[in-house]
Parts: C-alpha cells; sequence; structure tokens
C-alpha cells in the first residue's frame, strides 16, 4: 500500500485543524483516501494542537504513530512528537520559534511581514512547503488554496504559500492514484446527513463536545438542506422540543455527549413509555463526569443500553466510519418512527471529529422505511392494540383525530390507568415492538467481518476502532467482527459469525471492556480484552503490537 | 373544519379522581368553556388544541377533556409546548402546570420560553402546595408554611411568579382565581388568542393541603379600566408588586401586562411536509465538498 503519513502541530487557534484538511486536499487531488485525526486540548488559545493526516491507496480510518513529515509551528510539536521521527522524516519549522530544530527552517515571521501577510496565512507555507517537500506540483496547491480559501485572502495566500513551496526541496514524490478525488467530511458531518437522508427536519441540540460540530455543520446547511436547527437553553429542553416536533408529526434529532444525555434520560424515558419517536447521537469523551473533554473513548455503551426509568425497546447502532455513520443515521431515524422508539446513534470523538474520504456513491442505502399512519377511519386510539406492538401514528391538527399521548401507563385511548390487566398488556406491547424490530434487523447487516473465516484468530471491536482493527488484524493474519447494532442485540448474527471464531481478541477504547460485558450476557466468550483508555484511539502500529501479544 | 362542538362533549370519558372541593374543577371547566368559545367565535378547529400536563393533580385535567394532549413529565411541558408549535403552526398550545411543577422543577424552561417569546399558553394551576406528594411547600408558599418536609415551617419567601415572567420577557401577564370562574374564563381566552408568550397565574383553591379560600374572598379585586397601563412596563410592574405571594395585600386579579413583539417560532421557514426531495440537497452540499 502507498501510504504517506503527515503532522502538522502548533497553538491552539492557529488553525491546525484548518490546516489539516488542506493538507488532506493535496492528497484527495491526487486520488488518496485521507484519515486525519485531531488532538486538541480544552482551551482556546495557547497549548499543543496537532493533526496525524494518513494517505493511502485504499481506504483507511485509522492513523499510525510514525510520519513521514512533520510541520512545526513550535518547538513543542516537534519534541512532543519524538516517537514518530524516524530516519525518513522530513521535519519543517517555523525558524522564528524553533530555530535550531532539526529539518528545514522557515522563517515564517519574516516571509509574513515581507509579504504583508496575517499570522494565519503561516498555514499555507507550511503547506507550500509540504507539497515541494512530497513533489506535489503548483497547481495542485493553488487549487487547494482557492477551494479553502475566502476570496479576499487568497492573494496573501497564495504568495505565502509560494515562499514555503521555494524554502525547501523537493524529498521525495507521491505518485497520482488512479481514483477520483472525494471530498473530506467528518463521522458528525456524515452522520447529520445520514440523518437528513432518513428523512430529518428538525436538529436540537445544546453544544458538547464531540458533538458541538454537527450543531454548527447543520445549523450552517440549515437553509441548503431545508431543516430547522435550533439551540435551546439545556439538553432537558432538547430532548423535550424534539419530542413536542414529533408529537406533532416533524421528524427530530438532538445530539450530546454523556453529560448532556445524562439530562436526557427523563426526556428518553417519556419517549419510551409515550412512543413518541427520538433520534440520538451520543458521542462519547472519557469520563466520568468532565473527564477529558476533547478526547475519546468507549466507556458508555452500558449507559445508553440501560438509561432512564422502566423497560422499554431501543435501537443503538455504533457507527464504525463515515458510510456506516451516514447510512445507520438514516436507518436509526427511519427505525425510530416505524416502532415508535427512541433511536442512539453511538459515536464517539475519535469518529465525530476525525476527517475521512466520504465516497457517497459507493453507498448502499438500507430500504426507506415508513411510519405507521392512522387510516382515517373510526375513533382514533393512540395506542391502539397490534400484533407488531406498533400503534398507527396521528398528530393533532388532523380531523376527526384526538390525539391522546401519555408519560403514565396509559390504556388504548392514553388516558391514565392504574388497572392491572392494561398495565401489564401496556407493557407487553411495548416489548412486543422490541420483538418486531429485532425481526426486522435481521435483514439488516448487523454483525459486519472483514477477513476469511477460518484464520484461527479473531478481533472483535465497535465503533471507531473497526479501522485500526481492520489493518492490524490483517497484518497478522486475523478476521474482525464488528456488531453494529447493539440493541436488539443481534443474536443469531452474531451466533453464526463467531463460529469457528477461533483465538478471540475484544479491541475497546475503554477500561472495562464494555462490549466484552454484554456478549458475556448474552451467552459469548468475548476472548482477550485489549483495552486503551487513555482518551487517545488505538495507532495501527500500536494495535498490532498489543494484539500481537494476545495472540501469540 | 369541524363543526363547533358544545362545550359538553369536551368532557372525556376518563374518572375524575380530584378531592371533593378542589380547585382545579373550575380551571378545567372554564378551559373546557374557552376552547369551546373561542372555536366558535374565532372559527378554530378543536382539533387545532393541544393541551400539555406535567406532573401533580393539574396534569390530569388533560385526562379529563377530550382534545389532543401530551401528558408529559415533571416540569417539562413547555419546551414540548415550543415544540409542538414550531411543527405545526395552526396550532394553539396550551400548557397547565402546577407551581411545584414549573416554579421549582421547570423554572428554567418558562423563563426561556418567556424571554424567546413562545407562541404558548402556560396556565399555572398555582395551589402553593405540593397536593399529589401530600403537602410540601412549593416557591410560592409563604414565609413560615409548615409543609410535611419543613415542620418547622420555611424561612425563605415565596418568589412573584408575575415578576419572575415580567422580567424573563412574556409578553401576556395575568392573574387568576378559581373563586371567580367568569373571569378565570376569559382571561384564558385573551392568553390563548395572545400571539406570542401567554402566562396566567391562577390562584387555586387546594382543599386538602392549603385552603385559602376565605383569604382569597377577602383580599382579591378584580383589576378594572385605568388600574394598569397593560402595555407599560413600568405600569405593570408597580401593580405585580402590589402582593408578594407573602404578606396581607390587595390581591389584583387580570391582566397586568400586554404587549405585542415578534414571535419565536416565526424566525424559522415552514417547510411544506414531503415536498422537500432533502436526499437531492444532500447530494449537493457534498458535490460542493469535492
Amino acid at each position: 500500500m502507498a501510504e504517506y503519513s503527515i503532522l502538522i502541530g502548533g497553538k491552539a487557534g492557529e488553525g491546525i485543524n484548518t490546516a489539516g484538511l488542506s493538507i488532506a486536499g493535496l492528497f484527495s487531488r491526487l486520488g488518496y483516501r485521507i484519515y486525519m485525526y485531531f488532538d486538541y486540548p480544552s482551551l482556546i488559545r495557547g497549548g499543543h494542537n496537532f493533526a496525524i493526516i494518513r494517505a493511502a491507496d485504499r481506504a483507511i480510518g485509522a492513523h499510525r504513530t510514525p510520519v513521514d513529515v512533520l510541520l512545526a509551528f513550535d518547538r513543542n510539536s516537534i519534541e512532543n512528537h519524538r516517537e514518530r521521527i524516524h530516519d525518513g522524516t522530513t521535519v519543517i519549522h517555523d525558524a522564528s520559534r524553533a530555530a535550531g530544530s532539526e529539518g528545514y527552517g522557515l522563517p515564517l515571521s519574516t516571509i509574513l511581514k515581507e509579504e504583508e501577510a496575517p499570522p494565519i496565512t503561516g498555514n499555507s507555507a507550511m503547506l507550500g512547503a509540504l507539497a515541494r517537500v512530497a513533489g506535489i506540483g503548483e497547481d495542485i496547491l493553488e487549487d487547494v488554496l482557492r477551494s479553502s480559501v475566502p476570496e479576499k485572502h487568497l492573494p496573501a495566500n497564495l504568495r505565502v504559500a509560494r515562499r514555503g513551496y521555494d524554502a525547501v526541496e523537493g524529498v521525495f514524490t507521491v505518485e497520482p492514484v488512479d481514483a477520483p478525488a472525494l471530498p473530506v467530511l467528518t463521522g458528525n458531518e456524515a452522520a447529520g446527513l445520514g440523518l437528513v437522508h432518513g428523512g430529518l427536519e428538525s436538529y436540537v441540540a445544546y453544544p458538547m463536545t464531540p458533538t458541538s460540530n454537527l450543531l454548527h455543520y447543520l445549523a450552517g446547511h440549515a437553509e441548503d438542506l431545508a431543516i430547522k436547527v435550533i439551540h435551546p437553553e439545556n439538553e432537558i429542553s432538547v430532548i423535550l422540543m424534539a419530542l413536542g416536533l414529533a408529537y406533532a408529526g416533524e421528524r427530530a434529532a438532538v445530539g450530546t455527549s454523556g453529560g448532556g444525555f445524562c439530562l436526557m434520560t427523563e426526556g428518553l424515558s417519556l419517549a419510551g413509555m409515550a412512543e413518541i419517536p427520538v433520534t440520538i447521537v451520543m458521542g462519547q469523551r472519557p469520563g466520568p463526569s468532565t473527564g477529558i473533554p476533547t478526547y475519546t473513548s468507549q466507556t458508555d455503551l452500558h449507559f445508553v443500553l440501560s438509561a432512564g426509568q422502566g423497560e422499554f425497546p431501543r435501537f443503538v447502532v455504533a457507527p464504525g466510519d463515515l458510510e456506516e455513520a451516514y447510512t445507520w443515521s438514516a436507518t436509526a431515524l427511519m427505525l425510530s418512527w416505524k416502532y415508535q422508539i427512541p433511536s442512539i446513534i453511538l459515536t464517539d470523538k475519535t469518529l465525530a471529529e476525525g476527517a475521512y474520504s466520504f465516497d457517497i456513491e459507493a453507498l448502499t442505502p438500507h430500504p426507506d422505511l415508513e411510519p405507521v399512519l392512522r387510516d382515517g377511519a373510526g375513533e382514533y386510539r393512540r395506542y391502539a392494540p397490534t400484533e407488531s406492538g406498533v400503534s398507527p401514528l396521528a398528530f393533532p391538527g388532523r380531523e376527526g383525530a384526538v390525539v391522546k399521548t401519555n408519560s403514565y401507563a396509559h390504556d388504548e385511548a392514553g388516558f391514565t390507568t392504574e388497572d392491572p390487566v392494561v398495565v401489564r398488556e401496556l407493557q407487553d406491547k411495548l416489548l412486543r415492538k422490541g420483538e418486531s424490530l429485532a425481526a426486522e434487523l435481521a435483514a439488516y447487516p448487523t454483525v459486519k467481518t472483514y477477513g476469511a473465516r477460518g484464520a484461527g484468530m479473531t478481533v472483535i471491536c465497535w465503533g471507531s476502532e473497526k479501522w485500526a482493527c481492520i489493518e492490524a488484524a490483517e497484518n497478522l493474519g486475523a478476521r474482525v467482527v464488528q456488531p453494529l447494532v447493539l440493541s436488539p442485540f443481534p443474536v443469531h448474527a452474531w451466533n453464526e459469525t463467531m463460529i469457528g471464531a477461533g483465538d478471540v481478541a475484544c479491541v475497546e477504547n475503554n477500561a472495562t471492556g464494555q462490549l466484552a460485558r454484554l456478549l458475556r450476557e448474552q451467552g459469548f466468550d468475548p476472548g482477550r480484552s485489549v483495552l486503551k483508555y487513555d482518551g487517545r484511539p488505538f495507532a495501527v502500529d500500536e494495535l498490532e503490537a498489543r494484539l500481537g501479544e494476545v495472540f501469540a | 373544519m369541524t363543526p363547533a362542538k358544545p362545550a359538553g362533549t369536551l368532557i372525556s370519558t376518563a374518572a375524575n379522581t380530584w378531592c371533593p372541593g378542589c380547585g382545579n374543577f373550575s380551571i378545567q371547566h372554564m378551559m373546557k368553556s374557552a376552547i369551546a368559545e373561542l372555536s366558535e367565535e374565532e372559527g378554530i378547529p378543536i382539533e387545532n388544541f393541544v393541551l400539555l400536563g406535567g406532573i401533580g393533580c393539574h396534569g390530569k385535567l388533560v385526562d379529563y377533556l377530550n382534545v389532543n394532549s401530551l401528558y408529559g413529565i415533571h416540569g417539562r411541558s413547555i419546551p414540548a409546548a415550543t415544540g409542538i408549535r414550531l411543527a405545526n403552526p395552526d396550532l394553539k398550545v396550551i400548557c397547565h402546570v402546577g407551581d411545584g411543577d414549573i416554579y421549582a422543577e421547570g423554572l428554567d424552561h418558562l423563563i426561556f420560553a418567556a424571554k424567546r417569546n413562545s407562541d404558548i399558553t402556560v396556565v399555572v394551576h398555582d395551589n402553593r402546595v405540593y397536593g399529589l406528594t401530600t403537602g410540601q411547600y412549593t416557591p410560592t408558599s409563604p414565609t413560615g408554611f409548615r409543609g410535611r418536609s419543613t415542620p418547622g415551617g420555611i424561612t425563605e419567601h415565596p418568589m412573584n411568579p408575575l415578576e419572575v415572567m415580567l422580567a424573563a420577557g412574556a409578553t401576556y401577564i395575568a392573574r387568576g382565581y378559581t373563586g371567580k370562574i367568569r373571569h378565570l374564563k376569559d382571561l384564558f381566552k385573551e392568553a390563548i388568542m395572545h400571539r406570542g408568550f401567554s402566562f396566567v397565574d391562577v390562584l387555586q383553591i387546594c382543599a386538602t393541603y392549603f385552603n385559602l379560600t376565605d383569604y382569597y374572598n377577602a383580599h382579591t379585586y378584580e383589576l378594572q379600566e385605568g388600574d394598569v397601563e397593560t402595555g407599560g412596563f413600568e405600569s405593570a410592574f408597580g401593580k405585580i408588586r402590589e402582593w408578594d405571594y407573602d404578606r396581607d395585600a390587595p390581591i389584583a386579579l387580570g391582566t397586568f401586562y400586554s404587549v405585542k413583539k415578534p414571535i419565536y417560532e416565526e424566525h424559522f421557514p415552514v417547510f411544506a411536509a414531503g415536498r422537500v426531495d432533502r436526499r437531492a440537497l444532500v447530494r449537493k452540499v457534498v458535490d460542493g465538498r469535492r
């Protein structure tokens, strides 16, 4: 596989994320597939931010430790990454701030002064220098800048990029790949677009990393996508507004992280009892409590599986990349309406804020699903009993239907009851919906595998660890099994998939092995846990070494 | 449009479980009449009314009326009401809430709905005591109130919810009393027809835990023309502060404040349901990123 890894580092506020996406743009234009990991502390100015952009001639979704080019705005960006620098690494640094460092020094303050350019254009100098080092033509460099820099700032950026280009020399040559230039999106963006594909009309959220960018993205494109985007006073209001929208017939989704989801749980339980559809994008980050706000984890699996008082069905899916985030977000929303249940799309910081090449043409969307609506005949009863447990929906404002929706135990018409027989029937109806949902999901790819059966070694993983596992397992000759749907757990599909699994390892970004626990609860052996809980995702090489120990 | 229904048919078949003499009966029947009359006078179809209930004795009202309802959770009716109104601008959305429900558990939502001038109506069943949980103090209980959780009497002062609402930006503020039912019905009609956030604090008798009938009968009076300039903040503020829910003072009933301001919901575009091909829009957005 032809592949390149570039690290760009500096202080918060220097536009490292944007610069990383511009670097991704250089390689995308040459037909490469991109994965970008963005690492930043929870502060606005200062500290140390870095992005690792990995480009390869095939699909990827994880980074590696060593880098080919390191672009450093300051000394920290070199010293913090010693382990990534090897004999073949080209270092380019800002000579005005990291004088005396190895590699090429760009006198950025001099360049900016001479070109009368603002400090942020320093990124363009680095981009220009990278293009030269990597043998990427000036036409491609200019095209990237033209598409990413606003018109009025373009001339200054072009001049500065040219200076960076001229200050270094060619070190290697990135050969173009015969593949289309794909757009690079984040997991948040793919999930948001997937929700719209599934029929989203309104998105409601209160900002919280790592899903704030989903709120920003949809708010920025509300007009383009013909949706409403609402930011109310807190997460309690968020989910209640979404339930109000849905009660009145509008398809709504919300987004949050663990702390916000804590506040949403009473609304979640209301959705379960009152049978109001709602879709929740739950981006995990390390806890407990405030934890490490801008880093990653897979620590809320059991929280989302059991959040909310009482017993009610829910759909939980954990996509592992953009394609899964897009297709399953659409499906999650449609399932929530078909079964009148809460759907939870469980992401994490790695997926939500990581950037990946996105090939919308190559997607196979799941089938469209329609909610069961009142046919207009007879007196409407909101909770009329059916075999599937799903009662036809009607919305207020429609002639002849009085829609009585209730958080209390209720009868068929929606009136509060404490009658033991009616209460039991209501609970049975809720559970029947869960069974109907599980039956429908039998036709979906709820458990995915990569690599040949009979490898004698199986790596289990979920969510954003998918691609690190695929690459590491490939190098080790192991097979990967990824459960996408975690509720209702696809027992049958899992059983089938794990026949002849051989030695099993279960890779997770948490300290206690949450998927392993779920598998044990379902009666399956999760093998040996391979855990990482420092807030960072596995690098491919790091995971390969850990798995090597397990399978030794 | 369905013809307006006589008020009697708006009573549901659900068995009523309020205590004898409960002030909720007055609110229920006056809301029923207000809806029936507005339907007839303004041509609003009955199916365009939506009631929300919180948790407490007040919430049962939504079971007792044959009108669309979302019987929700404690303190959270208001954001759901805004959601409903956002989804369908034709709906008249009315929140029945309790004083514990909305002044304690859900105060944030009340303030923010007023702040954004959400086009909904909030009717507070303010009996100044928790009934369903059997007699604890609420945010409007007077100082010294002895409840089951505060047997020595509370040391804090009650909040004046009208003052809070005026400060928060409510565009319609009124007070009613369950002992003056015709007046109450007129306030409900006025509040429902107000375009913007309308708030009615109803002094409600709790026959079991806090029966203030004699006190209210002795102290309440109906605002007359000229008592308050309802378009003026300062005038309303002064009248609202005449009684602070604590000390003995005349208790004014009626509309204190009523002004027109742009409503929250009108800032969102209304999309014709099912008419927009959003998948084509998604494709366009993705293509724009190439």
